[in-house]
């Protein structure tokens, strides 16, 4: 089992849903990436999305565009993130899924990024540009090494996407709470995660909801319905206000409010 | 879902955009190919291109210019348009599109603003909400027309992410669709974007070459030897070359912004220093660093300051059937020159970059051979950078 499956499958134990939370590797420098890593997993996150910053996030709304602009200025490129990813997991044991673009990683190389971030010890790709359809070679390459791929499902996907979606994850299935970008924050949570719900009986795979969830009450409104909630511009935004020690603060509240 | 239009051009084209869109460009696919075949609505665009867009557009024998490039050249006079550009021929029939579609607003991102003014006029006169991206540096580039939006009811909204131009206006229109997708039409301005766009706005295009290689016929009784125009997205060039396609003699030639020079780094000659990539939806070639990020364009047309390219423009370009060439800001403002000094017409920068080539052209063929130029759009747009640049040169 995956370190990803591992993480939904003690939450679950626990009888709370898995915490995912995002941050942008590079923001505000490489250097500083382990670090937030390693005490955001201490304060409670059951697995961290990590960002490779790209210069063109169509999907992302301000906040995330901007922390990828601070990243790529403070000199982020995809090697430096595959070497923080290696720094924190000498650190920590936290799942750590790939969460960007698919054009710095086709850059590299497909093959050649998959078996780096396996090496590094990166549990698994979440590319936001590859629908089902432009998923493969890279998730081939990602599948045949034995990491997670993570699809998402969007309010506008009929049952048919859904069940292509599931067809191609490996783990989970991201539910995304809102036709909209990361931060939107207009959501009617509890709507958006009886839908998640839904897709997890549909699909028989597990489900974690995000875009737009930003505070505890939040994540409390949501937490029955799903197997993981993704927190991203909420906490990329205590990042930058006050570093790591707002970030585990904000991690913390999150994770007391799932239970 | 059927597919009634080919998703890619060999390896390019393609849909990679977020989850959400997927089912969006499946509706728009199926709802542009059942507009197609409906009778009314294509006698509707029709009648509009013909009477309110001023179509046929005139092909015209360029005698003098003929005589200094050393070739018979004719002007495919897209700059007589309504609006001023081959522009509006897409955005007729996509803001038709929309209406038919039952969306009541319409996007549109812009760089030169000439996309923006032909959407906003099309809206103007079928009734739908229009509001356009356009980067902040293009809005202060370019205010005649953001000023001509706004009279047409149009609402232009300054992108200040990224380089703050045509790119990042195009990643803020895709934003804005991914989150009021229901409502909302997404026109896209160029031969790019995700598949099915690459081939809706070609076919609206295809007016430009069809009629050039009729008129052509009838005058001459001949096809050209080659067609020339200029490519930034590449929907004016795609226009005018997908009627030639598959007659083999005919060259056809796509001319790219060289901005400062190829080896400057500053230009926007995609198909010539680029490398295949993904970008606004699709795989094409793309201006990117080692890293796989998205290097900004330099032209000194903002209709050429794209990173990115239509992506059959790139398989036009690997299979060998058409050739790119570029031509650097200091030759598009000689062309923009040659061409009102021989024969009293302002063309737009793009145009002019087009123009430019021509001597080159002439150079590759036979003496006496016949070259068919897309004016793609005539130069008001572009008076005070014309200005500007000429003033600078004499400073020196």
């Amino acid at each position: 089992m995956s370190r990803i499956a591992q993480a939904f499958e003690r939450a679950a134990a626990e009888k709370r849903p898995a915490l995912i939370t995002y941050l942008c590797a590079g923001d505000p420098d490489l250097a500083s990436t382990p670090d937030l890593i390693v005490a955001i997993a201490e304060a409670g996150a059951d697995v961290i999305e990590l960002g490779v910053p790209f210069s063109d996030p169509t999907a992302d709304g301000p906040v995330i565009q901007r922390a990828s602009e601070r990243a790529l200025r403070a000199g982020a490129t995809v090697s430096g993130v595959l070497d923080a990813v290696r720094a924190a997991r000498a650190r920590t044991s936290v799942p750590i899924l790939l969460f960007g673009y698919y054009n710095p990683l086709a850059a590299r190389g497909e093959a050649k990024v998959v078996r780096e971030a396996k090496d590094a010890g990166a549990d698994g790709f979440l590319v936001v540009d590859l629908p089902p359809e432009e998923a493969p070679p890279l998730r081939d390459h990602v599948v045949a090494l034995g990491l997670d791929w993570v699809p998402l499902v969007a309010p506008t996907s009929t049952p048919a996407r859904v069940a292509r979606a599931a067809e191609v994850a490996t783990s989970f299935v991201y539910v995304i709470s809102v036709a909209g970008v990361t931060g939107a924050g207009h959501a009617d949570l509890e709507v958006a995660a009886k839908r998640a719900a839904d897709v997890r009986t549909a699909t028989g795979r597990k489900v974690a909801l995000g875009f737009g969830i930003k505070t505890a009450d939040d994540a409390r409104r949501a937490a029955p319905h799903v197997d993981g909630i993704v927190v991203g511009s909420a906490l990329v935004t205590a990042i930058a206000e006050g570093g790591v020690a707002s970030a585990s603060q904000l991690v913390r509240s999150l994770r007391g409010a799932l239970g | 879902m059927s597919t009634s239009l080919p998703g890619r051009f060999g390896p390019f084209g393609g849909r990679f955009v977020a989850e959400t869109l997927i089912p969006a460009l499946d509706e728009l696919e199926s709802a542009y190919a059942s507009a197609r075949a409906d009778a009314a609505f294509e006698a509707r665009r029709l009648e509009l291109l013909a009477r309110w867009v001023g179509r046929p557009t005139p092909l015209f024998f360029a005698e003098n210019l003929s005589r200094e490039v050393g070739a018979r050249v004719w002007l495919k006079r897209e700059d007589l348009c309504h609006t001023g550009a081959h522009k509006v021929n897409n955005t007729v029939g996509q803001v038709l599109l929309a209406k038919r579609m039952g969306k009541p607003r319409v996007i549109a991102e812009t760089g030169a603003g000439q996309h923006g003014v032909a959407t906003a006029t099309a809206c103007a006169l079928l009734g739908l909400k229009c509001e356009v991206f356009m980067g902040a540096e293009d809005v202060r580039r370019q205010s005649p027309n953001v000023q001509r939006m706004e009279l047409l009811g149009a609402k232009v909204i300054p992108v200040t992410s990224g380089s703050a131009t045509l790119k990042d206006a195009m990643n803020e229109a895709m934003r804005d669709w991914v989150t009021n997708v229901a409502t909302t039409y997404y026109c896209v301005g160029s031969v790019a974007g995700p598949h099915p766009y690459p081939s809706i706005v070609r076919d609206f295009q295809r007016v430009i070459g069809d009629e050039a290689r009729a008129q052509l016929l009838t005058d001459e009784n001949v096809l050209p030897d080659a067609v020339v125009a200029a490519v930034g997205g590449g929907s004016n060039a795609m226009g005018i070359f997908a009627a030639f396609v598959d007659d083999s003699s005919v060259k056809l030639i796509g001319v790219e912004a060289a901005g400062h020079g190829v080896a400057s780094g500053k230009h926007a000659a995609t198909l010539t220093a680029g490398k295949p990539g993904v970008l606004h939806g699709m795989r094409t070639y793309v201006l990117q660093d080692e890293d796989g990020q998205i290097v900004e364009a330099h032209s000194i047309s903002a209709g050429l300051d794209y990173p990115g390219v239509g992506p059959e423009h790139a398989w036009l370009r690997d299979t060998g059937r058409a050739q790119y060439v570029s031509v650097d800001d200091e030759e598009a403002l000689a062309g923009f020159q040659l061409l009102a000094r021989t024969e009293g017409i302002l063309p737009a920068l793009e145009s002019s970059h087009a123009i430019a080539a021509l001597h080159g052209v002439a150079k590759q063929l036979c003496k006496d051979a016949r070259i068919l130029v897309s004016l793609s759009g005539r130069g008001d747009k572009d008076l005070n950078t014309v200005r500007d640049a000429l003033a600078a040169r004499t400073a020196h």
